[in-house]
């Protein structure tokens, strides 16, 4: 059996710097939000013959169209960000470009950025709030020991760690690798939220079960027994679930690989802090009690 | 339960599931049917199985999506819901002219905001540009005369004067003002409008006929101001104060305003397309071309089809003969979340092709759950009966309780609002509540079938 809460405190330092390091990178390199959020224009050409990026910002240059970026992405594709622009201005700019085909173009504009930026605060605070309740009263009939309502915090304070540190890797990507966060980060970030709980309850149903079934036995030996009993079957669920987002990522295409890049950190980070937050909380806690 | 009662459950499940598979995806069954029907040479025609189309949202067909915000503050509160809803069936008429199939118009009235999907479209600026064009029709009646006089008056006092010295005379800012109230009648209640000529100068007019309340409006309006100007303002912009001779029902009114036969003609199809209630802005568009709708759709398929082979492979190695029952069950549960989603029918974005093989990952952890415990009980000394009994039991809670968990967040997804995440978490959503029935259901009656003592002697099965 392997004694997982003896080195709870190394756990507690490992994820602190962890959380820390990521909270740094948020605060140092700032997040680097797509036109979902900032608005602006996204423009996606396909050219006939190779254009330089050079000659694509000379042709742009009498457009008022601020900082243009130009990514090159497969063969003579181009993707375009600028400032937002009317109707009028962008069948200006095809026109000017010489007519490429049209990929794909986005135009936001900012109120709808703000608005957007807003709900994912709120998406993400309320999935908090309701996880941590619902499994305060998932567990509400658990033994004596540990209320309740700790079993809800301890998932609580996982879940920051899931949290913290897919946008703390994506302000490092964003500063270094000029990877945005978009629409579907959001849609990873919750995802998380709600799985990475999955393996969290798989333990602590098996210490509530232990603890009913071992009468007397110290708690912090139920922990440990329940955590081994269950170890295999956490990974496994987490692989399962790893393999179909693996698979997204390497094969799903471009559009979908910023949101199985963050969908594969949260998870493996969510396994972790199920196994070496969640469950060495109780253990704290209940020996402060005590 | 007995194993005669599995028998037929999973009996049943097997009819549900080819049902489904086949309503998914028919080709392969239609081409039985073909051969057969050639066969029998005409003595029985069999039915072929309709193929209904998954219903693709624009990220995978191409197409525009285009959110527009209305402008409310002429309206008031009361009457914004029935404002909102007939600049609707406005655009709607107006957009089904652009020949592209379901095209989507809808009102956000929290945001008070107008999204048209326009799938497949081809000519976008056309579009946009006909859905733009807001001949704002109103009607406006004359001010009290005294008013009018008042008016006319400092008009007369001004008249020939510099900017500059119109200013020093006191109230000069009334000569600019209209002459007319504006009245109820509005281009809300327009029925159609016509290109005509007058009879008698042979000029092209617009002739225009208002539904049944705005045929009551109307005659009370010309019952109200015979002998005074009844002024037509289109935009904004006066173009004809005709005198009212006579109180008119019947709804019917005529539009001269020397026009050339273009701008009478365009004016009466703007006006027929529909006048709009409310002012819109365009704020936020979205083009996805068609071939790159193709590039995603077809990677998404591929990336889903080697995550279902990397989790079957996955199960069965870890588990064996359940593993093989649970791979069972998980296609199964693939044929009914596809005709599911055709049956709905769910618009399958390239977000929601993602929570849908997200969820093929994610359906077969309750099964993991129950074979481990399953093992754990067999490991303790147990029947083998009793441990897939005990294993399905144990493992409830936890699955009951974490799937419980993923579908309120899915919920909150769901409410988000916004395009790519309603897609993704309806399918997940749809995927979870699905494989749940898949995972323990399913299995369970697999299980029962196979645990017989025969089978249990050969432990490196289970």
């Amino acid at each position: 059996m392997i004694h997982f809460t003896k080195y709870r405190k190394l756990y507690y330092i490992f994820s602190g710097v962890l959380t820390l390091i990521s909270v740094f990178a948020i605060f140092k390199f700032g997040l680097k939000f797509g036109i979902e959020f900032t608005g602006g224009t996204l423009l996606e050409l396909g050219f006939e013959k190779p254009v330089s990026n050079q000659e694509i910002k000379e042709k742009l240059a009498k457009f008022d169209l601020g900082e243009i970026t130009i990514q090159p992405t497969e063969e003579n594709t181009v993707i375009l960000r600028f400032k937002q622009v009317s109707e009028e201005t962008h069948q200006e700019i095809l026109k000017e470009l010489g007519n490429p085909q049209e990929k794909s173009f986005e135009a936001i504009g900012p109120t709808v950025g703000k608005e957007l930026e807003r709900k994912t605060i709120i998406a993400v605070l309320l999935a908090l709030v309701v996880i941590t309740f619902y499994i305060a009263f998932a567990f509400r009939k658990s033994s004596g020991r540990v209320s309740s309502f700790q079993y809800g915090l301890a998932s609580l304070i996982a879940l920051f760690h899931d949290v913290f540190i897919p946008i703390g890797i994506f302000a490092c990507l964003g500063e270094f690798k000029n990877i945005e966060i978009d629409i579907s980060f959001v849609a990873a970030l919750l995802t998380i939220l709600g799985f990475s709980v999955h393996d969290t309850i798989v333990v602590f149903d098996r210490i509530r079960e232990n603890l009913t079934k071992q009468g007397k036995a110290c708690f912090e030996e139920v922990v440990n027994l329940s955590l081994n009993q269950t170890l295999a079957r956490s990974i496994n669920t987490v692989l399962s679930v790893l393999l179909t987002v693996a698979a997204i990522y390497l094969f799903g295409g471009e559009t979908l690989k910023t949101f199985a890049f963050a969908l594969i950190i949260g998870i493996v980070s969510g396994a972790y802090s199920s196994i070496f937050i969640a469950s060495p909380l109780l253990v704290s806690w209940q020996r402060s009690r005590s | 339960m007995t194993r005669n009662k599995s028998f037929l459950v999973l009996g049943i499940i097997l009819a549900l599931a080819l049902a489904a598979g086949v309503f998914a995806y028919p080709k392969f069954f239609n081409q039985g049917i073909d051969f057969l029907n050639n066969k029998l040479a005409g003595k029985v025609t069999l039915p072929k199985v309709p193929d209904k189309p998954f219903k693709l949202g624009l990220d995978l067909q191409g197409g525009t999506h285009l959110l527009y915000q209305t402008d409310l503050t002429n309206i008031a509160v009361a009457d914004r819901k029935n404002a909102l809803a007939g600049l609707r069936d406005v655009i709607e008429r107006r957009v089904n002219y652009f020949g592209v199939r379901e095209p989507q118009v809808l009102v956000e009235e929290s945001s008070q905001r107008l999204v048209i999907e326009l799938a497949g479209i081809k000519d976008v600026t056309e579009a946009i540009k006909m859905i733009g064009e807001t001949p704002f029709l109103e009607f406006k009646e004359q001010k009290p005369q005294e008013e009018v006089d008042k008016i006319m008056a400092k008009r007369k006092e001004l008249e020939g004067k510099s900017f500059e010295d119109m200013q020093k005379i006191t109230d000069w800012q009334l000569a600019f003002e209209e002459p007319f109230n504006p009245t109820q009648l509005t281009g809300r209640y327009l029925k159609k409008a016509e290109l005509a000529f007058e009879p008698t100068t042979n000029k092209p007019v617009v002739s225009i006929e208002f539904n049944d309340e705005g045929s009551k409006l109307f005659e009370q309006l010309t019952e109200k101001n015979v002998g005074k100007p009844l002024a037509i303002y289109i935009d904004n912009e006066l173009i004809s104060a005709p005198t009212v001779q006579e109180k008119i029902s019947g709804g019917k009114a005529q539009i001269s305003g020397n026009f050339t036969l273009d701008e009478a003609k365009s004016l009466a199809r703007n006006l027929n397309a529909g006048a709009l209630p409310v002012p819109i802005k365009l704020i936020s568009q979205e083009t996805i071309g068609p071939s790159l709708g193709q590039v995603s759709l077809e990677r998404s398929l591929k990336a889903g089809i080697i995550g279902f082979v990397l989790v079957i492979v996955f199960m069965i190695i870890l588990y064996r003969l359940p593993g093989i029952l649970a791979s069972l069950a998980l296609t199964i549960y693939i044929a009914l979340v596809l005709s599911l989603f055709k049956a709905i029918p769910v618009t399958l974005t390239l977000a929601g092709i993602a929570g849908f093989i997200l969820s093929i990952g994610m359906a077969v952890d309750a099964n993991i759950l129950i074979f481990a415990r399953m093992r754990e009980e067999l490991k303790s000394g147990r029947s083998l009966a009793l441990a897939v009994e005990q294993g399905f039991q144990r493992a409830w809670p936890s699955i009951r309780d974490s799937n419980a968990n993923s579908i309120i967040v899915t919920l909150i997804l769901f409410n988000f609002g916004a395009g790519f995440i309603k897609g993704f978490a309806l399918t997940l959503m749809i995927g979870i509540i699905l494989s749940l029935f898949s995972a323990i259901f399913i299995t369970r009656n697999f299980l029962r079938l196979v645990e017989s003592e025969k089978l249990a002697r050969f432990k490196w099965l289970w």
